[in-house]
């Protein structure tokens, strides 16, 4: 195993992770980078196996094969709840909102702030408000309006707050704009590009090459459980990027510069 | 606006999934800034069917009204106080099925809970135990709560449904019940007496003396108005959005007003022969179980958790929620309130017996706290839901029996009456989800 040349800065380094579901390889030896406070996306073709990883990174599945590196240090195999004390937040594609309750509740569901044991409402609506005006979410009316009366691109807001909200270093986003309208799409990318100015590294998981091209700063493509490349975003063009992902690699004209598209020892 | 926005400044640019109205009339509070904003958006939310207690109250008084006018004793104030007796115990079984209610489960066991914790409450300050009264209600506290815990478990751990379980649990409580009946000796024809001095058969028949009674209504408005003002004030200091003072001051008018109302019915003397005054001790001991259970659900972790579970149970897992344990703690609470409502049982019969129709008293559980508002489908509604349903159905108990009814029409009413609050509870979801 790797381990030593790993320390590289890279807030979580993905080595040789293989996952397989009974004669289904999901993931064949993937190994890249995310460096903090930088957007990585991650994208791919339909069963490309992006969400396989991003289960496997957020502690859901085990995997079969490979090693993940938190800050340098092997994560022990656990599970979600442990992935989650470390700082990596993942946010699915439902987002795990409940409607019935507000704005405040929802970000600090889970996470209540006491006081000789009842709800601190009042801390949790200040830190709330806080967070929010951080992220520049402006557009709610008020953060004790419920979920349900919120659009989507808010919603979308309220799960990147309450990831924020509880310390995470990592944010993994799960096809955040794949339901939202075009100024709703701009609210979340705005987001994205906030978040990563707070330091906060994210992990995007797109099929939209123009979310993408927009505010990643690296680009991971996966091509049928394989890692097909992976490098800064300025190394790709729409072109070889749909190329990577229909066909796993990509013409000369279009070739992209790939630091870690050689083979790992893993 | 008369005051500056203490939110966050809104961004007129963006869009929201409400228009700033439709925001209003589903959440009034959020966005009033004065108390005729605050009316204004309180009189949109009423008329778009959005208005939770209001339909109830309006429903109530009509109801009153009509029985007023075929029989005026309908509104004496010894029949009022008869009528928040028979409540009672529609009120604390409908709080018990809240707490399942909102977990978008449902407990058809608690009928013949009430039965067995009668039975248990009964036989432990019964001579041969003689426990004190005390002591005889935890005891069926803990049986029914015990109980409970064993239905929640099947339910959360095995997945099964609610509904076949604690039919199932239905039956097994009424077997339960009758099996105590005969192994006890004392009780004859399967009815056990309680003693009259026991504090449990005072509950319904005893009443705090007039002045008792004022002086307790005055020290809870002002416990009730400092909590509130107190609360606003703490939250002002902080910058945070608060009602509007005047909606403040309307509430506590109102709810001094409600209670003075109330003990000025039970203070009258109620009895042709012999002085009867004084409000029964069953309506504190009732307001006292709505009381602590909506703070259990409103200013406690378990209280959100069961809201959480109950709207969004994939939610709550991810939030790290432990969504079998708080399920489970619902059916424990519903078990155990059962219980409590086995004391207002025993007092109302001095005794117990083996003729209670829990099949019936369980229909009453989900139509009292269903009736008054709470959701059958989870997540939504509060134990004042359950008072007020509650309430409804002793008035609509009370009135039919005024009018020398027979029982038939009376479970007719009734049936149409749970119906009908469904129907307003089913047509209310489809407009909330239809935009």
């Amino acid at each position: 195993m790797s381990t030593t040349e790993s320390t590289n800065g890279a807030l979580l380094s993905l080595r040789g992770i293989s996952k397989r579901f009974g004669p289904v390889q999901a993931l064949t030896d993937v190994s890249f980078d995310i460096p903090a406070g930088k957007v990585s996306a991650l994208i791919g073709d339909n069963g490309a196996g992006k969400s396989s990883l991003i289960k496997t990174i957020a502690g859901l599945w085990q995997p079969d094969g490979g090693e993940m590196l938190w800050e340098g240090k092997p994560i022990p195999h656990s599970g979600p709840r442990e992935t989650e004390s470390m700082g990596i937040k993942t946010i699915y594609q439902d987002l795990a909102l409940c409607e019935n309750l507000d704005i405040v509740q929802n970000m600090f569901l889970g996470h209540e702030k006491l006081r000789s044991y009842q709800l601190d409402e009042d801390t949790m609506e200040v830190r709330a408000r806080q967070t929010l005006s951080e992220l520049s979410v402006t557009s709610v009316r008020s953060i004790r309006q419920p979920v349900a009366s919120l659009s989507g691109g808010q919603r979308q807001s309220v799960a990147v707050a309450k990831a924020l909200i509880s310390d995470a270093k990592l944010v993994i986003m799960d096809e955040p704009t794949a339901a939202l309208g075009v100024a709703q799409t701009r609210m979340v990318l705005d987001l994205i590009k906030t978040l990563s100015g707070r330091g906060v590294a994210v992990l995007l998981i797109s099929h939209n090459l123009n979310d993408v091209f927009e505010v990643a700063d690296l680009i991971t493509v996966l091509y049928l459980g394989h890692l097909a490349v992976s490098g800064p975003a300025t190394d790709f063009n729409r072109q070889n990027a749909v190329e990577y992902m229909t066909t796993g690699n990509a013409t000369k004209s279009a070739g992209a510069a790939s630091p870690t598209s050689k083979e790992t020892d893993a | 606006m008369s005051n500056p926005p203490s939110e966050i400044e809104p961004d007129e640019g963006s869009e929201s999934a409400l228009t700033d109205a439709e925001l209003k009339a589903a959440a009034p509070e959020v966005l009033a800034n004065t108390l005729g904003e605050y009316l204004e958006a309180w009189w949109r939310r009423i008329k778009g069917g959005e208005s939770g207690a209001l339909p109830v109250l309006a429903a109530l008084i009509a109801i009153g009204i009509f029985f007023e006018v075929e029989n005026s004793a309908f509104l004496s104030d010894g029949n009022l106080v008869a009528l928040f007796g028979e409540s009672a115990l529609f009120i604390v079984i409908g709080a018990a099925e809240t707490f399942v209610l909102l977990l978008s489960e449902i407990d058809l066991s608690l009928g013949y809970g009430v039965g067995v914790s009668g039975f248990v409450i009964a036989e432990l300050i019964a001579p041969p135990v003689n426990l004190p009264w005390w002591a005889g209600i935890v005891g069926g506290v803990i049986v029914m709560g015990m109980f409970g815990a064993l239905q929640g478990t099947l339910i959360t751990r095995l997945g099964l449904p609610s509904f076949i379980v604690t039919l199932g649990g239905q039956l097994g409580l009424l077997g339960i019940m009758l099996e105590l009946a005969n192994i006890d000796s004392s009780a004859v024809g399967g009815v056990i007496q309680v003693n009259p001095s026991s504090p449990i058969y005072k509950l319904s028949s005893t009443s705090m003396s007039p002045s008792a009674g004022w002086i307790v209504l005055v020290i809870c408005v002002a416990i009730f108005a400092a909590v509130l003002l107190s609360r606003n004030r703490s939250r002002r200091a902080r910058g945070l959005h608060t009602v509007p003072q005047g909606v403040t001051v309307l509430t506590i008018v109102g709810v001094a007003l409600a209670g003075v109302v109330l003990m000025y019915i039970c203070n009258g003397d109620r009895s042709h022969f012999a002085v009867i005054e004084g409000m029964p001790w069953v309506i504190p001991y009732v307001l006292i179980i709505i009381l602590v259970y909506s703070w259990l659900l409103s200013r406690t972790r378990t209280g959100r958790y069961i809201y959480a579970v109950g709207n969004n149970r994939e939610a709550a897992r991810r939030a790290g929620i432990n969504v079998k344990w708080i399920a489970t703690f619902g059916f424990i609470m519903a078990g155990a309130t059962a219980a409590l409502a086995g004391v207002i049982y025993i007092s109302q019969q001095g005794s117990v017996s083996t003729d209670i129709d829990g099949g019936t008293e369980v229909l009453y559980a989900v139509a009292a706290a269903v009736v008054g508002g709470t959701a059958l489908f989870g997540g939504r509604g509060r134990m004042v839901n359950a008072l007020l349903g509650g309430f409804v159905i002793s008035v609509v108990y009370n009135g039919l029996a005024l009018m020398n009814v027979s029982s038939a029409v009376y479970d007719m009413a009734v049936a149409v009456v749970l119906i009908a609050a469904v129907s307003l509870d089913s047509l209310v979801r489809r407009r909330a989800t239809a935009h």
